[in-house]
């Protein structure tokens, strides 16, 4: 199959290119409410993000599954509008709104045709000003989450995750993300509309639009639309999250399971930490592309798994390492092992100077990807502003990823990584892994339960 | 018009491998992507998966890279990268800065010219597929619900109902030999089309383009079979039992008109779809979520992948739900069928085709935003249609399409046309 030329020559890189980040407009609005608005004009929609502090202040299992089932009915109603209505006003401009719930905030997102905004925004204003969760649409959506959530209790992924978080966070509120079935059954409209009343407010809250519209213009019409908005929010501040206690490995029980759920918790710092650009390339390295150490070892040296992946991940109280691998039931222990392996390797002996320039590179390259598109900058610039952030962090955080020295990635891998800080559970058939992953550490074995506990 | 619509420039190298280059320099990144004409339904008997295990293979080494070099240089170059398998093709794909338009090209030439087949990489291969069938079928509820589980009821040729991800024997008893013949058969350049978006100059992409693929040797194109069936005879139902499911679940196919050759026969089935199932003030969520409360989600489109314009015939159009516990599926059918023949016989609201037009638009421009997705758009539409600037037509398109056109095509949803596929929840019935 080869061609008679002989060795070829990889082409060498043009010149990086420049990170731009797009200018923004800002306004805060007399309610409290932040508008930013990114010119983005490649296509002619827009993207609307609407991100409200949705936090808590102690460990609430009710409070999640009404914040679930509030995301699932915020459009089911207004005094004008049915949930047909509110469905079809928006189709008609190209347009949708979902609204999410997580342990830090309340997202509403969705898209449209540029020329739509006007009105995209007149029905979000009137969901956020008069959703009356009508009693029939919360009786409808209410059987469809327990139907959701009862599908979940057979999902490995939401299984493990359920069980990590509460190994990771005890009594913490982001111990429990997702709502209980018993929470959610006996929830009615009157619990979502003081919740609404409560919490849905614009102060402390972020409209992010991005798109192929004037930024001057769209400001003027989110003021006009949503600056009759009001109400003040009960603002609760999430505690810091306690820090990793190493323990046993909680080995949690799913029989005839095909595959074993293998999570790995560590800790981490936050945005603008000083460490944290070394640690995202340290990050990288271990197991945060597919280019890194642990890839190329449990999958494609020894075939264990398909999608092995270590993601730093954020919240607003907080930051984690987590590792996710899916591996064959009976190469479990083999592949934790593995995984203590590139961890200590890491943690111990600084990485080479062209897997730190790799890994560098990879994440210059994504900040410059992130940005080429509506969506991407408005989930960033959506995420950032609910650290406190604006977009132009990107650039300084540009700064840091290419300064960093492979000192600073050694040491942050020696500080973050360490497999001895470790917090491990493993979802998997636990009659037949046990013996072996016993063999490794101590075991605490756990049969899957929803999430709020006994 | 935004970037996303700019002229494309299209060429073919002696060799045969064409070329589709759509510029826009209004972010420093490009897309790139290699499709080759073969899929799932190319597979021969006894090696069902073959063509996504191959795809596998084709990230494994080449002539110039050893095993892995391949993701370190796009990777390392700021960019990502990945592959899929289709029924209809096989696409290659990568996203990066724009300074690293070059390095793209020369691996993507490189593996054209002749990846690494080796024993050792087929057996890892294999193993690295059997877990990626167990995380997306067979440890988790639905898996494979309904992309492999309706082809058998819908199709009887081998080629069309066969199991696209593959039995784990087949996977186990492919042979390096069999990957040699499927990359000599399927993998000739003239078989395949590249693709560029994003921030360069045409004249210079070109040249580089020439570069690095001018030498790749010719081979002949397959001659691609027709894979037409006709028609079902009469309604076909199938149940199967999921262990690991909690809730009953369904899915209902008709066949529909051939996607490339009676293409304005088509699209009025697309727009069906999402007439059906888009969003709360759809037809179908409005009686069986809204107000029937005998499903729990519906969902409907055209293309068994949900690929509706990356098909080639035949195809369908799926409606499928999942139903709360107890939920009787006859009922729902029936249901379904009510409202079908609502459409038919009484045609649509005031502004309905409009609003479902605007949303599908919405949909589709939103997709060509990213210069990758319009590379991969731009080259398939070049495989299977000789037309790349089909996606920055299609809302004008779709917009075209009308009323009494959807109505026609809901009148043929009828229940002694379709397929049926039932999901048994937990272990027991069929």
């Amino acid at each position: 199959m080869t061609t008679m030329v002989g060795p070829r020559e990889l082409p060498e890189l043009e010149a990086n290119r420049e990170l731009v980040v797009p200018p923004s407009v800002e306004r805060t609005l007399g309610n409290g409410l932040t508008v930013i608005v990114i010119e983005r004009r490649s296509v002619p929609l827009v993207e609307v993000r609407l991100r409200v502090p949705f936090g808590r202040a102690r460990l609430d299992p009710p409070f999640v599954a009404r914040a679930a089932l509030l995301s699932q009915t915020v459009f089911s109603g207004t005094a004008s509008m049915s949930t047909v209505d509110i469905a079809a006003a928006l189709q008609s401009v190209g347009g949708a709104l979902f609204a999410t719930a997580d342990a830090d905030r309340l997202l509403i997102s969705g898209n449209g045709l540029a020329s739509g905004l006007g009105r995209i925004l007149e029905v979000l204003s009137d969901v956020l000003q008069g959703a009356t969760y009508p009693a029939e649409e919360v009786a409808t959506e209410r059987a469809r989450l327990l139907d959701r959530l009862q599908v979940a209790q057979s999902q490995p992924a939401h299984l493990v995750r359920v069980a990590l978080l509460r190994r990771m966070y005890g009594e913490h509120p982001y111990a429990v993300q997702t709502p209980a079935m018993r929470d959610v059954s006996g929830l009615d409209r009157t619990d979502l509309a003081e919740m609404h009343a409560a919490r849905l407010r614009p102060q402390g809250a972020a409209l992010v639009l991005v798109g192929d519209i004037d930024a001057e213009a769209a400001l003027d019409r989110a003021e006009s639309v949503l600056g009759s908005w009001q109400g003040q929010a009960a603002a609760e501040e999430v505690p810091p999250v306690p820090p990793l206690s190493v323990g046993p490995i909680v080995l949690v029980d799913r029989p005839t399971s095909v595959q074993s759920s293998v999570r790995l918790a560590l800790p981490a710092v936050g945005r603008t930490h000083p460490d944290h650009a070394a640690l995202q390339l340290a990050n990288l390295v271990f197991g945060g592309y597919f280019s890194s150490r642990w890839v190329g070892n449990i999958r494609e040296d020894k075939g264990y798994t398909y999608s092995p992946h270590s993601v730093v991940e954020h919240s607003l109280a907080g930051s984690s390492v987590i590792l996710s691998a899916d591996v064959a039931t009976a190469v479990t222990a083999a592949a934790l092992l593995e995984t203590w392996y590139e961890l200590g390797r890491i943690a111990t002996t600084a990485p080479a100077e062209d897997e730190v320039q790799q890994a560098r590179q990879y994440a210059l390259g994504s900040l410059l990807l992130g940005m080429s598109t509506q969506a991407g900058l408005a989930g960033l610039a959506s995420t950032y502003v609910g650290y406190g952030l604006r977009l132009d962090f990107l650039a300084e955080h540009a700064a840091r990823l290419a300064s960093a020295t492979r000192d600073e990635v050694a040491a942050a891998a020696a500080t973050y990584l360490a497999p001895a800080k470790a917090a491990t559970v493993i979802l998997g058939d636990a009659g037949l892994i046990e013996p072996s992953v016993a063999a490794l550490s101590t075991v605490e074995r756990q049969p899957t339960t929803e999430n709020s506990g006994a | 018009m935004g970037p996303a619509t700019a002229v494309l420039e299209r060429f073919t190298l002696p060799n045969g491998l064409r070329v589709v280059l759509a510029p826009d320099r209004s972010a420093p990144v490009v897309g790139v992507a290699v499709v080759y004409d073969v899929g799932m339904r190319s597979e021969p008997k006894g090696r069902t998966g073959f063509a996504h295990l191959f795809e596998h293979l084709m990230f494994q080494g080449s002539e110039n890279l050893e095993k892995l070099a391949h993701f370190r240089h796009v990777q390392g170059s700021g960019g990502t990268l990945n592959g899929s398998t289709h029924l209809d093709y096989t696409d290659y794909y990568e996203m990066l800065p724009s300074n690293a338009l070059e390095r793209a090209l020369f691996l993507e030439a490189d593996r054209m010219r002749g990846p690494r087949l080796t024993e050792e990489n087929l057996r890892n291969q294999v193993d690295v597929v059997k877990e990626e069938i167990r995380i997306n079928v067979l440890n988790r509820p639905y898996g494979g619900f309904p992309w492999l589980k309706l082809p058998p009821i819908l199709f009887d040729t081998f080629a069309n109902a066969h199991d696209g991800y593959g039995s784990f024997e087949d996977l186990e008893s492919a042979t390096v030999s069999d990957a040699e013949e499927f990359f000599a058969r399927y993998y000739a350049a003239s078989n395949a089309v590249l693709s560029v978006a994003g921030d360069f100059e045409v004249d210079r992409a070109a040249k580089l383009v020439e570069r690095h693929f001018g030498d790749v040797a010719a081979r002949p194109a397959p001659t691609r079979p027709d894979f037409a069936e006709p028609d079902l005879p009469g309604e076909r139902r199938h149940s199967y039992a999921d262990r690991l499911a909690p809730l009953p679940a369904f899915a209902a196919a008709w066949r529909v008109p051939d996607p490339i050759s009676e293409f304005a026969a088509y699209l009025p089935y697309v727009v069906l779809a999402e007439v059906l199932t888009d969003g709360d003030a759809s037809r179908l969520v409005r009686r069986l979520v809204l107000t029937d409360r005998s499903v729990t989600s519906v969902g409907g489109y055209v293309s068994l992948m949900g690929d509706a314009f990356d098909v080639r015939d035949p195809t369908a159009l799926l409606l499928q739900a999942h139903l709360p516990p107890g939920g009787v599926v006859d009922q729902v059918l029936t249901a379904m069928t009510e409202e079908c023949d609502r459409v038919a016989q009484d045609g649509l609201e005031d502004g309905e085709l409009a609003r479902t037009v605007a949303r599908m638009s919405t949909h589709l421009l939103r997709d060509t935003d990213t210069v990758l997705n319009r590379a991969l758009q731009h080259a398939v539409h070049e495989q299977q249609r000789g037309r790349p600037t089909l996606p920055h037509e299609l809302p004008g398109l779709l917009a075209e399409v009308t009323e009494d056109q959807v109505r026609a095509a809901a009148a043929t949803l009828a229940p002694s046309r379709r397929a049926v596929v039932e999901v048994v929840p937990g272990g027991g019935g069929a």
